[in-house]
């Protein structure tokens, strides 16, 4: 019943997208006024696909198998908190919620931008209207989500384990909604271009979108990226994987155009480069969900897909591309009068360095994830790409970024003296002296991390002296940057001082080295409500004669029958003490890893720290008006 | 002779030409030492040398394969015509099972020893990674 309703509610969002194309165009040729029908229409079409979604969510929830999609992910042991995250856990649900977002921002543009011109409103409507169409059609054709089965299944098939998760619950509609935020920054920006609409008034209208979706992407990264921490059990926060890659090249791009437009907004110039960014921020975003969906990538985090999925998006891509390029090169005008008129130490020179930086990272990022699928196509090797490559191209390049980054926001707009200040000479030294202290005494390679290492420290000291002198007008720069100061600084740290053991063992046995004594003690069973688990006790002293107790645990879940390892954790500011057992089949050994890895809590608070200052810029605004 | 603005332009397509071709040169330079092929047991009996490079292995645990001591772990990589014995110390994922899809990645030692450094997991029980099952399929 509640899948019957969801298909028609479905259905008639895609006739609402006909109706609202249609009162768009005859608005836009004959009517001075905007008219408010049009609002009225786009909240139905909204509305309609609320009630699809909640028709799925409903189906979910009664665990009506008769519907294939809740048949193949759900089951009637599964907690409720999961059978409601069941309904965006899979493919079909998914790409709902996709249509959902994509249909609640536009509306929630047209309500905003009353200010701006009827004409330029309606076209970004009828560019978003194009996207909504695609999207109604993909779901309705490939990956309808209310397929009906017969006859009807008495149970179901089950949410593979490992999504079972809270972090993993809300990870995927909060990344959505930075991937589908930068929907209408690409309808916006073609519009705009169209009608030759730039300006600076237009750049500090679609700032906020772009801060808007810039936040919930780096939040919904934040959020994939600790769940990969304790739930994979590999102890690591990133894998350089394929589909971690398809979420950092937006997150990239968005970045990049964030900077170029307060750059627009201050002073009209890169206007071009900001129409690239926003058309290539919105296709890689695209680029991301064909790729994670088609199971063309060899990924450690591949789910069993579909290719014919894959077609029918890389089509409808090819068709936005080509749409957005020919817009771009057949109405978008250069300003004449007004062109880039900046001396080479100036504001825009550092941002635009900075913007160099991070598209020779994105081009890494691209090359290292698509070159595989390349070369496969052409001559039939099977290669993947993995960590070493993107460390080796990457890192080096982090130095120049950082610094630069650190001397940029001293810099006046247009025109800045080559001033000897003070301060910005003393910070270098302090750095370079506190890093050489730190890197010296340890085994590795002494010149690039120490060099690294400055950088860092370089960002950290200048950001932190801004929060005491500047003004609150750069608050939310100063707090973003320091951000980043501190993740970079928690990375290096990390990797140089984690300690890892692995080791296989016996009820009962204990492993030793010269640092640490493992005791495995014993194992506890339980049965919960979908699994069971086993709960492995481990005494840990370290070299001081200190005791830790640790408990990482199994679970055998029963439908689908998979075994999961659940890490155990011990946080505390400095460092994070992870265990996880694994189970060897038909062995009475267990494989254990202990890991010791310092500074974790500071890599999450400081990504927090980032998009705060993207949330405070956010309101700032408002406050000015 | 040109103007400002002309050799400010030249200057600027000069140096986006120069970080392209830099860049390119870095990424491909870095790709040919970071690349990991992936080869099938089979294909490891036809090779004419060893190289002292990293690869994948890709087939099926063995039946009765398995056999674990306190630091390292011994299987066998099966593609159901050719075999390799893997000699490993790690961490083993848990959808590691006999019978099932496995990628272990590491080097040769010689034509029948592989010395394993990463088992790779996969999320999916119904997974087999697509290099096993058209080896299966061949089969």
């Amino acid at each position: 019943m509640a899948s019957l309703i969801g298909l028609y509610a479905l259905i008639f969002g895609l006739c609402f997208s006909f109706l609202i194309v249609f009162f768009s165009v005859k608005n836009f040729r004959n009517i001075n006024v905007f008219d408010n029908k049009i609002i009225f229409l786009t909240f139905l079409q909204f509305f309609f696909v609320v009630v699809s979604f909640l028709g799925l969510i409903l189906s979910f929830v009664v665990s009506d198998f008769s519907n294939e999609t809740v048949f193949n992910h759900s089951h009637t042991t599964k907690p409720l908190f999961y059978k409601i995250s069941g309904t965006w856990g899979n493919h079909e649900g998914s790409l709902l919620l996709w249509l959902l977002v994509l249909t609640l921002f536009i509306f929630l543009f047209l309500l905003k931008s009353k200010k701006q011109t009827k004409q330029y409103r309606i076209l970004t409507l009828l560019f978003q209207q194009i996207i909504i169409i695609g999207f109604f059609i993909f779901l309705i054709k490939t990956s309808n989500p209310f397929n009906y089965i017969f006859p009807v299944p008495d149970e179901g098939l089950g949410l593979n384990p490992i999504l079972q998760d809270p972090a993993l619950a809300i990870h995927p509609p909060i990344l959505y909604l930075g991937y589908v935020g930068s929907s209408i920054i690409f309808s916006s920006t073609l519009a705009a271009t169209s009608l030759n609409y730039i300006s600076k008034e237009w750049a500090k209208h679609i700032k906020q979108w772009v801060l808007v979706s810039w936040i919930f992407l780096t939040l919904g990264i934040l959020l994939g990226s600790i769940w990969a921490y304790y739930e994979l059990g590999w102890g690591g926060f990133w894998f350089w994987d394929p589909v971690e890659n398809v979420s950092l090249m937006p997150w990239l791009a968005l970045t990049t155009l964030l900077h170029c437009i307060l750059v627009l907004e201050k002073r009209l110039v890169l206007t071009s480069w900001v129409v690239i960014l926003s058309i290539s921020t919105f296709t890689l975003s695209m680029c991301g969900t064909f790729l994670v969906r088609s199971g063309i990538l060899n990924s450690v985090h591949t789910f069993a897909n579909d290719p014919e999925r894959g077609l029918y998006i890389l089509i409808f891509l090819f068709c936005l591309i080509f749409l957005s390029l020919f817009i771009f090169f057949f109405f978008h005008k250069v300003e004449k009068k007004n062109i880039g008129n900046f001396f080479w130490l100036s504001k825009e020179t550092s941002i635009l360095i900075n913007n160099w930086f991070m598209m020779y990272f994105l081009s890494v990022i691209l090359i290292g994830t698509v070159y595989p699928i390349f070369l496969e196509v052409i001559s039939s090797d099977k290669i993947s790409v993995g960590p070493p490559f993107y460390n080796k191209l990457i890192i080096p390049f982090l130095i120049p970024f950082l610094l630069a980054m650190a001397i940029g926001p001293k810099l006046n707009w247009i025109k800045s003296e080559l001033k000897i200040k003070s301060y910005l000479i003393l910070f270098l030294l302090i750095s370079l002296l506190l890093s050489i202290f730190i890197i010296k005494s340890l085994n590795i390679n002494f010149l690039l991390n120490t060099i690294l290492v400055t950088s860092a420290f370089y960002l950290f000291f200048i950001t932190s002296r801004d929060f005491f002198i500047k003004k609150f007008k750069f608050f939310s720069q100063t707090i973003a940057h320091f951000g980043f100061s501190l993740l970079i600084l928690s990375i290096l740290f990390n990797n140089i001082f984690s300690t890892e053991i692995i080791t296989n063992l016996r009820i009962g046995e204990t492993f030793h080295d010269e640092k640490f004594k493992i005791n495995f003690e014993n194992i506890e069973k339980r049965n919960e409500q979908n699994f069971k688990s086993f709960i492995g006790k481990f005494n840990i002293e370290n070299f001081n004669g200190n005791v830790e107790i640790l408990r990482p645990e199994l679970r055998i879940y029963n439908q689908p029958n998979i075994v999961t390892s659940e890490a155990d954790i011990k946080t505390n500011l400095l460092t994070d003490k992870f265990m996880t057992m694994n189970l060897v089949q038909n062995q009475d050994y267990f494989n254990i890893r202990y890991q010791i890895k310092p500074f974790m809590f500071w890599i999450w608070f400081s990504v927090l720290l980032i998009s705060f200052g993207g949330i405070i810029s956010l309101f700032q605004r408002r406050y000015e008006r | 002779m040109y103007g400002r603005k002309v050799k400010l332009r030249f200057f600027f397509i000069l140096l986006i030409l120069i970080t392209l071709v830099l860049s390119v040169f870095l990424i491909l330079k870095s790709l040919e030492e970071n690349v990991v092929y992936f080869q099938s047991p089979t294909e490891i009996k036809f090779l004419s040398e060893i190289e002292k490079k990293k690869i994948r292995i890709g087939g099926m645990v063995k039946i009765d394969s398995i056999d674990i001591e306190l630091k390292e772990v011994k299987f066998i990589i099966t593609d159901l015509k050719n075999e390799i014995n893997v000699i490993y110390s790690g961490v083993i994922p848990n959808l590691f099972t006999e019978g099932k899809g496995v990628v272990a990645e590491g080097y040769l030692k010689d034509k029948n020893f592989f010395l394993a450094t990463k088992i790779l997991a996969k999320h999916d029980e119904n997974y087999m990674p697509p290099e096993v099952k058209a080896a299966l399929e061949e089969k």
